[in-house]
């Protein structure tokens, strides 16, 4: 993934002789070394900075009326530095000269577009008029006559590259709006022209380029938002006849309508190139912003507005941006590693690991689809390989391996297809868990049933799977995603829960969200709650108040065991999910049957306790989606008595519990009658204030005694 | 024992104007205050804060300053350029003077009382000399840049202070030249672009100069340095206006949310002579602009644009939790606005410019106490008479009958005949009314609607013969035999046509006999100042209300107290009665009940049987709820002579219709509230 780290400015533009910061620097060319940068302004300046240090090393100025026309560059191999003034005057200097004026001079016959020095060879000359020497070449003599190659073309931009020890250099020209290409080979001299397909609406705006494998790559930033790719084989050993360029649409990254203006093009590597310009669709304001666009997933990486506006260049050395921001010169850090299908999309979980990273964790599906690995993966793969006949498109969908993934390829098929899709691929799962005791991928599981696209009827044997596995986790899942689980189901659900103990529940990553606003999940969970604020009329004294058989003693027992979960977090959560699911009472009551005195007996247990806890807040309910509300506490309560009501009548251990319920309740319902008498004294209240508004006339009766 | 059918009518808009500024004379214990309209109103602290006096507005005059000066004149000054003399006597504008300095915003009577300091948009300080009958110009201080907002006399009489924008000066009287220069910081939050008006200053004995101005702070300042010596913000918007009470030790500032602050200067620490000003009281009695405030000796007062005049008391200078310590608020005049057409039904409201006749409605069922009858016919918008020119109306009257209607401004007296006939009402003004010489100040119509009372200056009531069809003849005049020189206010007319009783400013009541044309006699003299005078229809007893609560029954054929009122004077009234918060208003009797007459407040009204012994202290005064649960006979073991209803509230004008029904009319106070602009924007907690 690629990113945007830390930006800091390097330093001020001022707006110098006769060019403001507004239009920019004549050019920024590397250093000597990575760090360096040498900066030349439009004026008479060229300033070489330390990049980390963001200080100035050296300033060199031309006379006063003397400009610099050709940014200075670096020869890496002197470690000279080399400058143009005044279109044809040629200046080589070194760190510890300080005039330019006393330094080496030599005056050519042609005006000089630029100066193009790359590592291991000497530093190239490009003539406005297209011919290209080496600066060797060029001192050796000054005044040699220098060719008009193109006509009346006018350079737009121009890169040189080594290539197999071969200094390359390729410029582009334009000429009454058509664009031609050359790529100029030193030694030995050979000069292609090429020229670029016309477009009618559309012009280049910025050009960059480079080789791999004798093949030059041309990438044209359009007007239309659009990166076009050229290539252009470097092998050609012979000069032949103007080439039309066939382009290839690389990257798309603005909607129609929207006109880029001002915008330069940087390639990062094989997948990334950073864009920066500046967006003009009518209605809204042209923003100008620098982003990373990835060309293999066409997406864009990470952007980065820059609101002072900027000159429209863009430099890049060494995972740096230089651009020109307000009237600074501001460098951003960037970070691009190599992309792939999982860093696009987000799955690549370690970033920060060394260089090593992109490659271990990219995953060939071309051999795993051969192969029958043990691995859930592949034994995924293979599984939805087996359904894959069913459907048409699921045949592109199964080397995928992630949710995600599945998601992003189905982003632009309908949904139903998506949701048929996720639905053949469980069945077939489930069915081979049915089939192959060992076989159970709940990982897989899991995610799919947060896509949140399923329900029990797409799927009617999965829950069963996971009861048989004992799945709390999936189950959970199943009873909080699933809008259709039956009552059968949702019973043995319960069953299930309320007979699995509190220790083996322990490690499963059951979702505790629903429990958290009421069970102290924390593992010490002595704390004295005795202190907590009651409020909503609940108080245990109140309880107690016409029981005065029990005694004093054993009052500090009884709050305990009230203010105590009788059951685990993550138990408590598995049937906060039951308590959440849909149930008609008629068909949930047989079922409820099946239940056993014990498990009946915690579970009210659980129940007052969620219902005093209830009770205690003023809101009457948890916060939080998941909690169960007062209402569906009731309802389950009403439900297990009406189910058990015999038997739980008949166990010693539940008269405890009956009693203590029964006056809790009790109390409630005498709080809420005394909350009626106050609502209906307030409603006299309204009515008899509502009555004071008699509009502007009225007859009344009044008697005075 | 009585029941009624009650008109509650609701649609009376009127709409008080709001306080401007206000100027409190401690000699007189007289606040006057003027109104955004032009309106000029004096209360009598002394007279139980009764609004004893009243100048209509005028289009025109827009009052930025008051003050009292030379003993009990009072000036006004404002935004047109004229320094005017009110006449508080005959009730008008004496004279008006051009200060030929543009618009004038403040003005001070300097501490002797003979010169007055006028503040003028041009720059300028102008003093003017007080004579004996006018004032004159005396000279300018030097002219400054920047309008003079505001200006205060040093106590010496030597100095004065004068606020602009943005700064501070003090001028040397003697030599006229401004002898400090004060830079009043701009920027307290907000803008600094904004300028800072400096709303009000005052300049203390010690030197000290106060200002409030319109970024919200109040500072002190050392005039002799020019230096700051304390910053207080106290709002986020503008502080207004400020006052110091006569001792200096304490200083009222009102702002522009609404709210009231008081200064103390406390000693720093206890038993210390050194002390410092420190904000001690914040008052929210005001939901808008605090435009005026003043200190009286024992409280503060501040009047604002929500049109309240709020009278604070101030514990720490009262005797425990008497009557005096109550805070007031005023909102409504103690004047009639309403008249009402006892034998048609209609009801006449008086608003500044103009009169809306409106009939009653009607309803054909009958209820028990506390039933909203069906309305069979709605009340009716019959007229609205505009009256011309500039000047706000003063008083007005319909005739019992309807038929006649009369208004008058300061300079006119206007006659109407009305003709309601199913439905359709025409209008026509009485051609040649004799011009008054002076304003009426109270108009009546007398029972048979053959005459207009007219009250005027001098103590003199004008006899006008109303005519018909449409007609009137010459003015006669009756004038009380003492020669008073104050303007006549209330009136009342007896049924029989026999008797007129005129109260004036000098609370003096005569009764004149109407068939000999002459003074009858005149009613012993109480110190307080009448509210309300009404002449029983059978009897001819004189029932007259004081603004002290006190009730009084004169007869006027024997020319003496009755033996009720005697009664009444040595049992004493009913110490809630005595500790009501507004004056009756007015006053009327039910023909079929002799014993009983009808009064109102603004918040209660009530019936006043004779026949019934009178509460003592012991019995509560408000016992009609108590009443109603008990028994027939039980009822008559504890019913008292006051029955007070206070369901219709605040009550403008009650009277009873020849039929026996009720009218009622209310103003809530929601309604006025609403009609306001919308106050400072503030934060309120829990919003």
């Amino acid at each position: 993934m690629a990113a945007l780290c830390e930006e800091f400015t390097l330093c001020g533009l001022i707006a110098s002789a006769g060019a403001g910061a507004g239009q920019g620097i004549l050019g920024l060319e590397p250093g000597p070394d990575p760090d360096r940068v040498l900066l030349t302004d439009r004026g008479r300046t060229a300033t070489l900075y330390k990049v980390s240090d963001q200080k100035p090393l050296g300033c060199w100025s031309v006379k006063q009326d003397q400009t610099i026309t050709c940014p200075a560059v670096c020869n890496f191999e002197t470690g000279e530095y080399i400058a143009v003034h005044d279109d044809k005057v040629l200046r080589i200097w070194k760190d510890e000269d300080v005039n330019l004026d006393k330094v080496f001079r030599a005056t050519l016959t042609a005006d000089v577009y630029r100066i193009h020095s790359v590592p291991h060879t000497e530093p190239l000359v490009l003539f406005k008029g297209g011919a290209v020497r080496t600066l060797d070449a060029l001192l050796a003599a000054p005044q040699q006559e220098i060719e008009n190659v193109i006509s009346d073309e006018v350079i737009r931009w121009s890169e040189a590259f080594m290539e197999t020890q071969q200094p390359v250099l390729i410029f582009t020209t334009e000429k009454n709006g058509n664009y031609f290409v050359y790529v100029q080979k030193v030694n030995p001299n050979i000069l292609h022209k090429y020229k670029l397909e016309q477009e009618e609406s559309f012009h280049p705006l910025s050009f960059t380029a480079y080789t791999k494998n004798k093949i030059l790559t041309l990438l044209c930033l359009y007007s239309n938002g659009c990166v076009y790719k050229l290539l252009m084989s470097l092998q050609q050993r012979v000069p032949e006849e103007e080439q039309i360029l066939s382009k290839s649409l690389l990257l798309k990254m603005v909607v129609s309508d929207t006109v880029l203006k001002g915008a330069s093009l940087a390639i990062l590597d094989k997948d990334h190139v950073a864009v920066l310009g500046c967006l003009d669709s009518p209605p809204n304001i042209a923003k100008e912003c620098l982003s990373i666009w990835n060309t293999k997933f066409q997406t864009l990486q990470t952007s980065k507005e820059l609101p002072q506006g900027t000159s429209g260049q863009l430099w890049c050395y060494g995972e740096k941006f230089f651009l020109t921001h307000g009237k600074v010169l501001t460098v951003i850090v960037y970070k691009c590693e190599t992309s792939s299908l999982a860093t696009a999309v987000g799955k690549l979980k370690d970033t920060q690991t060394s260089g090593m990273r992109t490659v271990s964790s990219y995953v060939n599906w071309n051999t795993l689809q051969e192969e029958d690995l043990a691995s859930p993966h592949a034994q995924q793969s293979v599984a939805a390989k087996t359904e894959s006949k069913r459907t048409v498109s699921f045949r592109d969908v199964f080397p995928l391996l992630s949710l995600q993934e599945l998601r992003q390829f189905l982003s632009n098929a309908q949904m139903s297809d998506f949701q048929a899709t996720v639905g053949y691929i469980i069945t077939g799962l489930v069915n081979r868990c049915k089939t192959e005791p060992t076989f159970y991928p709940r990982h897989c599981l899991v995610q799919l049933i947060q896509t949140q696209g399923l329900s029990y009827s797409l799927c009617p044997d999965l829950m069963a799977v996971a009861l048989d596995k004992t799945d709390v986790h999936l189950l959970q899942l199943c009873l909080q995603q699933f809008p259709d689980v039956p009552e059968a189901v949702t019973c043995a659900c319960l069953k299930s829960f309320l007979s699995i103990s509190d220790d083996s529940l322990q490690g499963t990553n059951v979702n505790l969200d629903s429990v958290i606003s009421f069970i102290d999940i924390t593992p010490n969970d002595q704390v004295e709650k005795q202190t907590e604020t009651v409020q909503n009329g609940f108080s245990s004294a109140l309880m107690e108040e016409d029981s005065c058989d029990i005694q004093l003693t054993q009052k500090p027992h009884v709050v305990d065991t009230e203010e105590l979960c009788p059951v685990g977090p993550q138990k408590a959560a598995l049937l906060n999910a039951i308590l959440h699911s849909a149930y008609s009472e008629t068909f949930l009551l047989p079922h409820l049957k099946d239940l056993s005195a014990q498990q009946v007996i915690l579970f009210l247990r659980y129940l007052q306790f969620l219902y005093i806890k209830c009770s205690e807040k003023v809101s009457t309910d948890f916060p939080g989606m998941l909690s169960p509300t007062i209402n569906q506490i009731m309802d389950w309560m009403c439900l297990l008595l009406d189910a058990h009501f015999t038997v739980v009548v008949m166990l010693p251990e539940a008269k405890g519990l009956l009693f203590s319920l029964h006056k809790f309740v009790r109390a409630q319902v005498r709080f809420c009658s005394e909350l009626n008498k106050i609502e209906g004294s307030l409603q006299e209240l309204q009515r008899i204030k509502h009555q004071k508004d008699f509009g502007l006339y009225s007859i009344e009766m009044l008697e005075l005694v | 024992m009585g029941e009624f059918q009650v008109h509650r009518v609701r649609f009376f808009a009127y709409m008080p104007a709001g306080i401007r500024c206000v100027a409190h004379s401690a000699r007189s214990a007289r606040l006057a205050l003027a109104r955004t309209d032009g309106a000029l109103e004096v209360y009598n602290f002394a007279a139980n804060y009764f609004q004893e006096k009243g100048i209509p507005g005028h289009e025109t005059r827009s009052t930025e300053a008051l003050c009292w000066a030379a003993g009990d004149r009072l000036f006004g000054a404002g935004l047109g350029g004229d320094i005017s003399e009110y006449d508080l006597e005959k009730l008008r504008v004496k004279y008006s003077l051009d200060g030929f300095g543009g618009p004038i915003w403040s003005m001070a009577a300097d501490p002797s009382g003979t010169q007055l300091a006028v503040g003028c948009e041009d720059g300028s300080v102008k003093l003017f000399q007080v004579l004996p009958d006018k004032i004159q110009f005396e000279r300018s201080l030097d002219r400054q840049k920047g309008r003079v907002m505001s200006l205060s006399w040093h106590p010496s009489g030597t100095r004065i202070a004068v606020g602009s924008i943005d700064l501070l000066r003090v001028f040397d009287v003697k030599s006229g030249h401004a002898i400090q220069r004060i830079l009043v910081d701009r920027r307290l939050q907000g803008l600094y672009s904004c300028e800072c008006v400096v709303w009000s200053v005052a300049f203390l004995s010690d030197g000290t100069i106060v200002s409030s101005d319109s970024v919200g702070k109040v500072q002190f300042w050392d005039s002799e340095k020019g230096t700051l010596l304390e910053t207080h913000p106290v709002s986020s918007s503008a502080a207004l206006c400020l006052a110091v009470s006569e001792e200096e030790d304490s200083i009222v500032v009102g702002t522009s949310e609404g709210a009231v602050y008081q200064f103390q200067l406390l000693p720093v620490k206890w038993g210390s002579a050194e002390s410092k000003w420190v904000r001690t009281k914040p008052f929210q009695h005001h939901t808008h602009d605090v435009r005026a405030v003043a200190h009286s000796a024992t409280a503060l007062i501040s009047g604002g644009l929500d049109a309240q005049l709020v009278i604070r008391p101030l514990m720490e200078k009262m005797h425990g939790k008497g009557y005096d310590a109550a805070l007031r608020k005023f909102t409504f005049p103690h004047r009639r606005l309403v008249s009402c057409a006892k034998k048609a039904g209609l009801l006449l409201f008086q608003f500044p410019q103009h009169l809306e006749l409106w009939r009653l409605g009607a309803t054909s069922s009958a209820g028990k106490d506390g039933d909203i009858l069906p309305v069979s016919r709605a009340p009716e918008h019959l007229l609205q008479l505009k009256s011309k020119g500039p000047e706000h109306i003063c008083c007005s009257c319909i005739s019992l009958c309807g038929s006649w209607i009369a208004y008058s401004t300061a300079s006119r007296l206007h006659l109407h005949r009305v003709h309601v006939e199913n439905g359709s009402v025409s209008v026509k003004r009485v051609p040649k009314v004799p011009k008054l010489l002076c304003s009426a100040h109270q108009l009546l119509c007398s029972a048979d609607s053959t005459s207009l009372f007219v009250a005027s200056d001098q103590g003199a009531v004008h006899v006008l013969k109303l005519l018909e069809p449409g007609g009137c003849g010459p003015l006669q005049t009756l004038r009380p035999n003492s020669g008073s020189p104050e303007a006549v206010y209330l009136l009342a007319a007896s049924a029989d046509g026999d008797w007129l009783a005129a109260a004036g400013g000098d609370w003096e009541v005569n009764v004149y006999s109407l068939r000999h044309f002459k003074p009858h006699c005149t009613v012993p003299a109480y110190h307080c100042a009448v509210t309300a005078l009404a002449i029983h229809p059978v009897t001819n007893n004189l029932v007259i209300t004081h603004s002290d609560q006190q009730v009084f029954e004169f007869s006027i054929p024997d020319r003496e107290y009755t033996t009720w009122s005697r009664k009444v004077q040595q049992h004493g009234l009913h110490r809630g009665w005595l500790e009501r918060d507004t004056p009756i208003t007015h006053i009327t009797f039910n023909p079929n009940q002799p014993a009983h007459i009808l009064l109102h407040d603004t918040h209660m009204f009530c019936i006043l049987d004779k026949s019934l012994p009178l509460p003592d202290d012991a019995t509560p005064l408000m016992n009609q709820t108590a009443l109603k649960q008990l028994s027939e006979k039980a009822r008559r073991g504890h019913a008292h002579a006051f029955k007070i209803c206070k369901k219709y509230q605040p009550l403008l004008f009650v009277d009873l219709l020849e039929e026996g029904s009720l009218v009622v009319v209310e103003r809530p106070l929601m309604d006025i509230k609403t009609q306001l602009p919308p106050p400072v924007q503030q934060k309120k907690f829990g919003t």
